[in-house]
């Protein structure tokens, strides 16, 4: 009879002792051998292959070593970093616009909005670059004024394009195309109960929008902004075709010299992984800040039960 | 201490709400056929009717959230979407009738609580950026009405975390924040489980008896019984009756109507 007492839920007749080791809550994973043979073979690979680059006479470490923090390398991942950032930032606010105008109701503006995309996304970034820099030869001058009538304004493009100005043009319009089609994205994204709301309750459009549909829409705009924001640092090796020094460009710069070109490329390559390490990390604190008041990853308005408290704490347990 | 709601004498010289002729197709599909209404300051109107037959698009007419085709409707004196300028009426722009909106509270059959702002910022979200109140008088005001539907204790929650029916009265004080003249309630407890209705049902009562305007859309008979001014009854986008509930939920004179409330009894 204690035994009964000790084990809850025993009605007369179970076996109890056979209840108790069936209890699932004192369950045990099985040993996983596969498991175990499948990590210390990969682990060995791993090992190994890293033990032959490292011990690869031609890879030249020492040289690698020797450049990676080299002045001219640090100033041209500096150009790199700020193409980068400027670039995406203007292309960010342009995309966010060209996206706003094509959702519209405005036909002008979603025609606009359209063409543009269309052509910056329907032609070769190189391409774009190189008639950026050479647009001294389409449009020697460049003037402000009335259409057909008076000038305000006019400038000597040789001297509004520069590398600098070429290079930030190029990449900047090119990326604002892209950017549009996923905030587009994410702004179909949001529940249409969401902008009704807004309407109801008497919000102008753009406080909508600022307030309670872009914050929604970050959710899905986030990942694959991420994605373009890696395409970008590497997009940005094509501005050495324009004499631009970004990171790709110093190398080349020093390997002409010394032709110690696979070591210096890995000076580059290093540099890049680095970069996009450290994006890797800061989009998944983006990710969580946007993902507030979200609960899981259902998307679809759940009620609070128990089965969700039991599923939490699954993924807890995954997390560890 | 119980959030004051503005109330309005049912003693008034003219309705809230005039609406007339209201004609409004979906392609083909003639919803509404000629919807002629009048709400007073005060009462507490609830349509009843089947599926499809054009309540809730009616409800929506009244805010503007759907254009109609035909007819006009005025709130609280003002024509819901357009502007007499001389003899001729002109179109008003999309800032303009949101500026109309802000004096009406809506209540969705969805809750569409934001999902991304906790529950005391869902309230406040209207009065401190449409209303212009200061963020102190708003929270102020936001906590006394969550403690109206008795949520006080969710003011840091996310509408995720809440159940159906606690949602539901996060809206319905979300709604109530911007001190509206008129209250629409579409379809408020259709979403949610049957053990959940009674909550929010309690919660409408309650405005219901402070003399909040509202016109409520609804599949409730209960409700409509207990809570009514005057039942609407709405059956292939006309009115065929209207009354005081004891009226027309008790004798309906359409037979319509009767084979309507037929199917709850």
């Amino acid at each position: 009879m204690t035994d009964r007492a000790l084990t809850p839920g025993a009605l007369p007749g179970d076996d109890v002792a056979e209840l108790r080791l069936r209890d699932v809550a004192h369950a045990h994973r099985p040993i996983n051998y596969g498991g175990w043979i499948l990590w210390v073979v990969t682990i060995l690979i791993t090992v190994d292959f890293l033990w032959v680059i490292a011990h690869n006479k031609n890879f030249e470490w020492s040289v690698v070593a020797q450049w990676f923090t080299a002045e001219s390398i640090m100033r041209g991942l500096s150009v790199t970093l700020g193409l980068t950032v400027v670039a995406m930032l203007i292309g960010v606010v342009i995309g966010l616009f060209l996206a706003i105008a094509r959702l519209s109701e405005t036909k002008l503006l979603v025609a606009l909005s359209s063409i543009y995309i269309w052509f910056f996304r329907g032609t070769p970034l190189l391409v774009q670059l190189i008639f950026w820099y050479n647009l001294s030869t389409l449009f020697p001058v460049i003037s402000i004024g009335v259409p057909f009538g008076p000038e305000l304004a006019r400038w000597n493009t040789n001297d509004l394009i520069t590398p600098l100005t070429a290079a930030i043009a190029g990449l900047a319009l090119n990326e604002a195309a892209y950017m549009a089609e996923i905030i587009r994205g994410g702004l179909l994204s949001v529940d249409p109960g969401q902008v009704e709301t807004t309407q109801a309750f008497g919000m102008t459009r753009g406080r909508a929008l600022r307030r309670i549909i872009i914050p929604q829409a970050m959710r899905s705009i986030i990942p694959p902004t991420g994605n373009q924001l890696i395409s970008m640092i590497k997009a940005t090796s094509l501005v050495s075709v324009i004499a631009m020094g970004d990171l790709l460009y110093s190398v080349q710069a020093v390997y002409n010299r010394t032709f110690e070109v696979i070591p210096l490329l890995m000076v580059a390559v290093l540099w890049y992984l680095l970069i996009t390490s450290i994006l890797n990390v800061g989009q998944s604190f983006i990710e969580r800040y946007y993902a507030r008041g979200e609960k899981g990853s259902s998307t679809k308005a759940r009620r609070a039960t128990d089965d969700d408290v039991i599923s939490d704490a699954i993924h807890m347990g995954d997390a560890r | 201490m119980t959030a004051p709601i503005p109330t309005k004498a049912i003693t008034a010289a003219r309705p809230l709400v005039v609406a007339r002729n209201v004609h409004k197709s979906f392609g083909d599909n003639e919803v509404l056929k000629g919807i002629d209404l009048d709400v007073w300051p005060g009462e507490t109107v609830v349509v009843l009717g089947p599926s499809g037959s054009g309540k809730s698009t009616f409800l929506r007419c009244i805010n503007h959230l759907e254009a109609m085709d035909r007819g006009s409707i005025m709130v609280g004196g003002e024509q819901m979407g357009y502007q007499l300028r001389g003899r001729r009426l002109q179109k008003l722009s999309s800032r303009a009738i949101a500026r109309q909106r802000q004096q009406i509270g809506m209540v969705f059959q969805q809750f569409n609580l934001y999902p991304h702002l906790t529950v005391l910022q869902n309230i406040i979200e209207a009065p401190i950026g449409i209303h212009g109140e200061s963020r102190r008088e708003a929270e102020a005001y936001a906590l006394a009405l969550l403690q109206r539907v008795g949520l006080t204790e969710k003011a840091d929650a996310y509408p995720r975390q809440l159940s159906g029916g606690q949602q539901q009265r996060v809206a319905i004080a979300r709604a109530l924040a911007i001190k509206p003249k008129l209250m629409l309630f579409d379809e408020p407890t259709s979403a949610l489980d049957p053990e959940l209705v009674g909550e929010v049902l309690a919660a409408m009562r309650d405005l219901a008896d402070q003399g909040l305007t509202m016109i409520v859309v609804t599949h409730e008979i209960g409700f409509a019984k207990e809570a009514a001014d005057r039942v609407v009854f709405m059956d292939g986008g006309h009115i065929v009756e209207q009354g005081k509930p004891e009226d027309v939920l008790v004798n309906p004179a359409h037979p319509r109507t009767r084979a309507f409330l037929g199917r709850f009894i």
